[in-house]
């Protein structure tokens, strides 16, 4: 519980210090934050289109409050995250375009030197919060310093319908792979299949196959960034995917990241790999069927593998400014206003806990355990691992995932379109072209 | 006074000398061409430019790149997915260009013809232009979807079928769905620029050959095609390009899935590119596509505009 470490260090040091200082003295302030923004400042700023409205019609109305706390002006748009990478690609290559975007993974780590020093800002925010979870940590720093400050994980669970789960024999859901794959296959049996996205689905097909990659202690890289994924461990997981895959419903080999929620509310899907979307989503619907589904639905985290821990991958999202922003500081303000507690907090509330997160501080927020169904979203960077495990973040990673090396390896084997074998050495082939650069 | 006298003859020589430069025709022909040829430079010289530039480098996005030579094209004749995409480009342009032009011509032939409702008719065929690419591909997504295709779901309540065909989750079933997307997108440009080539045949022509006996075949072979195949030459010089180049069907479609079966050379290029950040990579894919694109215009000019063969003579 590596958050409840770093708390209790810092409230340890928090309490020496108060000691030290003597009776009377009002106690040190963690963190001090000095930043004036530049004067007249306007700051145009570009974040992912909501799955949840009333997420963004909070994060909208935060943002008009601070630009009347501040004067700061602030020109808010949305486009889905498939869109934002491009846009944020060309903003880096031409230096022109938005001063702030809220983007996915480890874009930022493509272009480094063009985003702005947030280094104080995340250092801010670590101080007074009792610190950053490590993967959070490891997607919003280069080198020593901070190039990105991580907003938190739009997080996957797994989604599945209770009912169905209890028809097929369990009582409560497996925590590892053997259990989910028997889970799996008795759903198949009893006609309620499961399904996961296999496409070229950013979110979902990368998320899963990430996930069973780890959890049978393959991946793509090691330390040294030298590519190892033509390994035993990967084959293991590929034998394992493909006993999975026989088991899912038909079409998942051109799924994108819409269609299993689609499948899903027409009770077509009985498990699948998704964010609390679904969920809420259902609950909200005037459709009485979908409302049936959502009350008969819940939330599990990914099974643990051979591996003997949690190997998530997560959609983690992240605030980078350019350097190419006349108001460098103001877009820190806007990052350090955004994510101080207070707002955070109201933001999650009204999101219904889409966004899981980087600060453990955070996890006490309300909205986690006000129906045990969001909970198991709360943890999600707890658990995760960063995309370019075991090595760096960076073009390559960036690239292998960009271009869906793992995704179309899982597709190959569980489609049978090539043997377990052929398939690790050919995705093992491509990686090898992005990390020899 | 010499001093102010002098400047004066200078002036008055420059002036003269520019104002005698457009009165020359040349010159004034010349001067009229900038803008357009500043245009071109611009918009078309400059990209074509950076584009082989930057596929001789390994340029990353947001970062400058080395000179690398021909490393990107030695790189990609080992990868696998490239020769996949090329395959599909070519499948696609093909079978999609042949069967635009046949639906196309057979639309064209009959729209010529007196026919009810004509204009009517005509504004139907063009609908599928008009909608904008994304659309309509949003439009076969949904088609071909794996739960809740129309296709599947009419054939299934008909009692044809049993379960729901997976259009776009198998390998050959969805390079199949893609091309009849792109065919019904395309017939529209073919079928109207055919008609407005049929119309400029003179009838006179046709009534000749009605006096002296031809049938309607020998009427198309010996008169129709003949006399259209500049037309047809623009026309599939034009559609093979934008099929061979095609991007937005394919990306919201398919995304280039299953497997990579349907990433064509554009979408691989976007892919390598921008999401995955290899600009030089990404570049280097495009310029591939040069020699196909210059093969086909080749083809299309010195082989169906050749001059015997226009007049209905055997080369």
């Amino acid at each position: 519980m590596s958050d409840f470490d770093r708390r209790s260090v810092l409230k340890a040091g928090l309490g020496g210090a108060a000691l030290l200082a003597g009776p009377g003295v009002v106690p040190v302030r963690a963190a001090e934050w000095t930043n004036t923004p530049e004067p007249n400042a306007s700051i145009r700023v570009l974040r992912w289109k909501q799955f949840i409205q009333a997420e963004f019609d909070k994060f909208a109305e935060q943002t008009k409050k601070f630009s009347e706390k501040t004067g700061i002006k602030v020109k808010l748009e949305a486009e889905s995250w498939e869109d934002i990478r491009p846009k944020a690609a060309v903003a880096a290559n031409v230096g022109a375009g938005p001063d702030l975007i809220i983007g996915t993974l480890d874009d930022p780590h493509k272009f480094p030197e063009k985003l702005i020093d947030v280094t104080d800002v995340a250092q801010y925010l670590g101080a007074q919060y009792g610190g950053w979870y490590p993967v959070a940590e490891k997607y919003g720093k280069k080198g020593n310093g901070w190039i990105a400050i991580p907003q938190g994980a739009t997080g996957g669970c797994l989604n599945y319908r209770i009912s169905h789960m209890k028809a097929a024999g369990f009582e409560e859901f497996p925590k590892d792979t053997a259990g989910f794959l028997k889970l799996c296959q008795a759903l198949k049996k009893n006609n309620t299949p499961p399904g996961f996205a296999l496409g070229h689905a950013t979110g979902d097909a990368n998320g899963w196959c990430q996930w069973a990659l780890w959890a049978f202690g393959g991946k793509v890289v090691n330390e040294k960034n030298e590519v190892v994924l033509d390994s035993p461990e990967t084959i293991a997981a590929l034998e394992y995917v493909k006993q999975l895959y026989a088991t899912f419903i038909p079409g998942v080999l051109s799924w994108n990241d819409s269609n299993n929620n689609k499948a899903f509310l027409n009770g077509e899907l009985s498990l699948t790999l998704n964010g609390i979307s679904i969920w809420t989503v259902g609950k909200t619907s005037p459709d009485p069927k979908q409302q049936e589904i959502a009350k008969d639905m819940d939330h599990a985290p990914m099974p643990i593998g051979p591996v003997g821990k949690p190997t998530e991958q997560q959609n983690i999202l992240v605030y980078y400014g350019y350097k190419h922003s006349k108001y460098p500081k103001a877009v820190k303000e806007y990052i350090k206003f955004m994510m101080d507690k207070e707002n955070y907090d109201a933001w999650e509330v009204a999101s219904n806990g889409y966004v899981s997160p980087p600060l453990p501080a955070y996890n006490d927020n309300p909205v986690w355990t006000s129906d045990p169904k969001i909970t198991p979203y709360r943890d999600c960077l707890k658990r995760c691992l960063d995309n370019g495990y075991a090595g760096d973040l960076g073009y390559a990673s960036a690239a292998v995932m960009g271009d869906f090396v793992v995704v179309d390896m899982f597709a190959e084997a569980a489609s049978g379109s090539a043997t377990p074998q052929e398939a690790a050495k050919r995705a093992a082939e491509r990686a090898k072209r992005y990390y020899q650069v | 006074m010499a001093v102010i006298a002098e400047p004066v003859t200078a002036q008055l020589k420059r002036s003269s000398l520019w104002s005698r430069a457009f009165e020359s025709r040349n010159f004034l022909g010349a001067m009229f061409m900038v803008p357009a040829i500043a245009i071109l430079i611009l918009f078309l010289a400059y990209p074509l430019a950076l584009g082989f530039w930057l596929g001789m480098t390994d340029t990353k996005i947001g970062g400058v790149g080395r000179y690398i030579g021909f490393a990107n094209f030695v790189s990609l004749s080992k990868d696998s997915v490239f020769w996949l995409s090329v395959f599909n480009t070519i499948f696609y342009t093909v079978f999609a260009s042949i069967v635009k032009f046949a639906i196309g011509l057979y639309l064209a032939l009959l729209l010529n013809e007196r026919l009810p409702f004509k204009s009517m008719v005509r504004a139907i065929v063009l609908l599928p232009f008009v909608v904008p690419t994304v659309l309509s591909a949003i439009a076969f997504w949904w088609i071909y979807d794996s739960q809740f295709s129309i296709i599947s779901w009419v054939l299934i309540k008909a009692g044809l079928l049993t379960n729901y065909i997976d259009f776009l989750g198998d390998p050959w079933n969805a390079r199949w769905s893609v091309v009849l997307a792109n065919i019904w997108r395309g017939v529209p440009f073919v079928a109207i620029t055919l008609l407005a080539g049929l119309q400029t045949i003179s009838p006179s022509l046709y009534e000749a050959a009605n006096l002296d006996g031809a049938t309607n075949m020998q009427r198309f072979r010996h008169i129709t095609l003949p006399m259209l195949s500049p037309i047809i030459a623009v026309v599939m010089t034009f559609s093979v390009l934008m099929t061979f180049t095609d991007f937005q069907l394919i990306y919201t479609i398919t995304r280039g899935g299953p497997i990579n079966a349907t990433h064509l050379m554009a979408t691989l290029s976007f892919q390598r590119a921008i999401t995955g950040g290899n600009l030089g990579e990404g570049a280097a894919i495009s310029n591939a596509m040069i020699p196909f694109l210059v093969a086909a215009i080749l083809l299309s000019f010195f082989g169906l505009q050749r001059s015997r063969w226009q007049q209905g003579g055997r080369d």
